[in-house]
């Protein structure tokens, strides 16, 4: 294997919004976000050596929407692309994979989602087993509702703590310009709200959001040239646990725990000043956070994080795309960023990121 | 529909959705569904001598094949739950129930289920609950309609009801899927869409190759760039290429033999799909001249069913270097 240091070095993102008049191929949202990362960062569109995106058929209503999605990039004359039914965090894991093995210097990554155009809590019902537990239609604040109970029953979190988590969250927001909500409301203020699937209330929940995000690696020989701070990649793994959800213990998340312990190598968590956590639910936030053994120093969401903003199959690529941000701004050294797919945390990708002088 | 849309406003409309999934069981599946017609619930064992319930095909831990059959009860506690208060389409109950993970007696898993407990009150960890069944199963997860508290204070229940005719083994499911979208034409494709309406054909040049696109895409496909320039097509062209359709199928809505053809209108670089009818089909060829045959104007709506069909103009052919790009 060519291991060759690998940067990003571009992110662009739509503005996280509850509904908008876009198709579900997510072109409107896309052409103007990789127009301006390929800006930013001075590549040539026919330049990027691969294309890899993430969406999801079942957002759409049906088939092969990601296909129309390429009218976005400009696919003649051919270009190499590849699609991931997944986040976009997983493409970012192949375009890297891609760089790595000496198949390109620079990849283009970007997922797209228009959660309005369906009932989001059905939907993700079908990414459950299909003979036990998706015929009786569970939705998704209902299987995060399980899981943020066996915290409380562990004695791990609160729902004080979880309204905090959702506070902070809210009021970080307001200086993301992307993020659908955000504002200052205080935790007492929102324990006083009624339940929507007890134990979450409404500001435990992830609003329902159309988005995408676009990032851009390159190798060493090319990130240089294109950003002037890269944000340069020392780890990246994902891992998945079982599907089956009586099994797992779900205030526990072995899976994230394994993923960073591979990411961030032998110095662990030390140092890192910033992570972006996909957390669509506030008791996931407290769950992660033990388990990638983030410092306390480190700060959590800055950007707001998915509970003000939650564009499906682009959020945890857009976790990627914050924490890289804050490297490239020059604002942190040493920076995680995680990513999830499947009910109740199944699957998880830790991404670590640093700042060279 | 009422309430009138500016020019502008993309078009959109409900899109539903539906496919009864059929699965084929396996052993493991088929023999815990099987069991479920009768009213009884069986796990499988694990490597570890764990009971799995539901069952898995595969340890989840060493991969092995399992097979080994324990029957569990159906009577066992919550191990968490949560509460909806406003249920939706599809599950099992349509008044406000907890959704619990349920370890039944004799296994070490939990099986997720609905639980008619009345009020959240009534709900906790650690609480006893009991399968309530239907009375026709027929080997699915929902022979179980519900679990209902059990234990000390709930009432007993009746006799249990005979287990149902039939001793083949249940080795198929059916799942019914049906789901709502709206589904939202873009900006381009709904300023073409209102132009069928009013009998016009609409396309859209791309500013960097020129290619002119019907419908018009909004981006470029080969150039990845917007597409702004509108520009307006007759509704005759050529057929490209063409296929006899000999083959009836479901839903069909001409007796075969006829023809569906790639029409170039003039001016256009995308060759759309339609009919052509109004000769035998063996009379058509590539590089014929047709032109639209649209519907009475009183039928037409958004949408390119407006033009019937198309018919051949009986012009002379277009040679094929005309459209030899366009194939």
């Amino acid at each position: 294997m060519n291991r060759t240091d690998i940067a990003v070095v571009g992110f662009a993102q739509a503005p996280q919004v509850a509904e908008t008049t876009g198709t579900t191929n997510g072109v409107e949202m896309l052409v103007p976000i990789i127009t301006e990362v390929l800006e930013t960062t001075g590549l040539p569109r026919r330049e990027v050596g691969f294309w890899c995106s993430g969406s999801s058929d079942y957002l759409a209503g049906r088939a092969f929407s990601f296909v129309s999605a390429v009218d976005a990039i400009g696919a003649v004359p051919p270009i190499v692309e590849s699609h991931v039914e997944a986040d976009a965090a997983w493409a970012f894991y192949e375009a890297w994979v891609k760089i790595r093995t000496g198949q390109a210097r620079t990849a283009a990554v970007y997922g797209f989602g228009k959660s309005s155009a369906g009932d989001l809590r059905r939907v993700l019902a079908l990414q459950l087993d299909p003979y036990t537990v998706a015929p009786l239609w569970p939705d998704a604040v209902s299987v995060a509702a399980l899981q943020a109970r066996a915290g409380l029953d562990a004695g791990l979190w609160s729902e004080k703590d979880m309204a905090e988590v959702a506070a902070r969250s809210r009021a970080d927001a307001i200086a993301n310009p992307y993020a659908q909500l955000g504002d200052q409301v205080d935790a007492a203020t929102l324990l006083d709200q009624p339940y929507v699937a007890e134990p979450l209330r409404a500001h435990d929940c992830p609003p329902v959001t159309d988005g995408a995000a676009v990032v851009v690696l390159a190798a060493a020989s090319a990130a240089e040239d294109l950003c002037e701070h890269p944000a340069w990649i020392t780890g990246l793994e994902h891992r998945i646990d079982s599907p089956v959800l009586g099994a797992r213990e779900l205030h526990r998340s072995p899976s994230t725990a394994a993923a960073a312990a591979a990411a961030c190598g032998d110095i662990g968590t030390d140092g890192v000043q910033v992570a972006e956590l996909h957390a669509p639910f506030s008791s996931q936030e407290l769950l992660l956070r033990r388990e990638v053994g983030l410092p306390d120093s480190a700060r959590v969401n800055p950007s707001g994080g998915p509970l003000c903003g939650n564009p499906m199959f682009a959020a945890g690529l857009t976790r990627i795309g914050e924490a890289a941000s804050r490297v490239m701004d020059g604002s942190a050294d040493r920076v995680l960023a995680h990513a999830t797919n499947g009910p109740a945390l199944q699957q998880n990708l830790v991404c670590v990121m640093e700042g060279r002088d | 529909m009422a309430t009138p849309l500016a020019p502008d406003t993309p078009l959109s409309a409900p899109l539903d959705v539906g496919f009864d999934y059929t699965r084929s069981l396996g052993p493991v599946l088929g023999r815990f569904m099987t069991a479920l017609r009768e009213r009884r619930i069986e796990g499988v064992r694990g490597s570890d001598g764990r009971v799995h319930v539901p069952p898995v095909e595969f340890d989840p831990v060493t991969s092995e094949a399992l097979s080994e059959p324990v029957g569990v009860a159906d009577e066992g506690t919550v191990v968490s739950w949560s509460w909806m208060p406003d249920p939706i389409a599809g599950q099992p109950l349509q008044h406000p129930f907890g959704w619990a993970l349920v370890r039944l007696d004799g296994a070490d898993t939990a099986l997720l289920h609905a639980v008619d407990a009345g009020s959240p009150d009534r709900m906790r960890t650690g609480m006893r609950v009991r399968a309530r069944w239907v009375d026709e199963p027929v080997g699915s997860i929902r022979d179980i309609a519900c679990f209902e508290p059990a234990g000390p204070g709930a009432e007993p229940r009746g006799p249990a009801a005979p287990p149902p005719a039939g001793t083949e083994p249940v080795t198929m499911l059916t799942t019914p899927v049906h789901l709502a979208y709206r589904h939202s034409a873009s900006v381009q494709e709904s300023r073409y869409l209102r132009a069928l309406a009013e009998g016009r054909f609409i396309g859209q040049r791309c500013p960097a190759c020129g290619k002119v696109y019907v419908p018009p895409r909004g981006a470029c496909p080969a150039d990845g760039v917007p597409t702004e320039e509108e520009v307006e097509l007759p509704d005759r062209g050529i057929v490209t290429t063409f296929c006899i359709v000999n083959v009836p199928f479901l839903g069909q809505r001409i007796t075969p033999p006829y023809v569906a053809a790639y029409v170039l209108l003039d001016g256009a670089d995308i060759a759309f799909l339609h009919l052509v009818l109004g000769c035998a089909a063996d009379e058509v060829r590539m590089g014929m001249r047709v032109e639209a045959a649209w519907k009475p104007r009183e039928r037409w709506t958004t949408s390119l069913e407006n033009v019937d069909h198309f018919r051949p103009t009986g012009e002379p052919d277009a040679p094929f270097e005309s459209y030899r790009e366009h194939l």
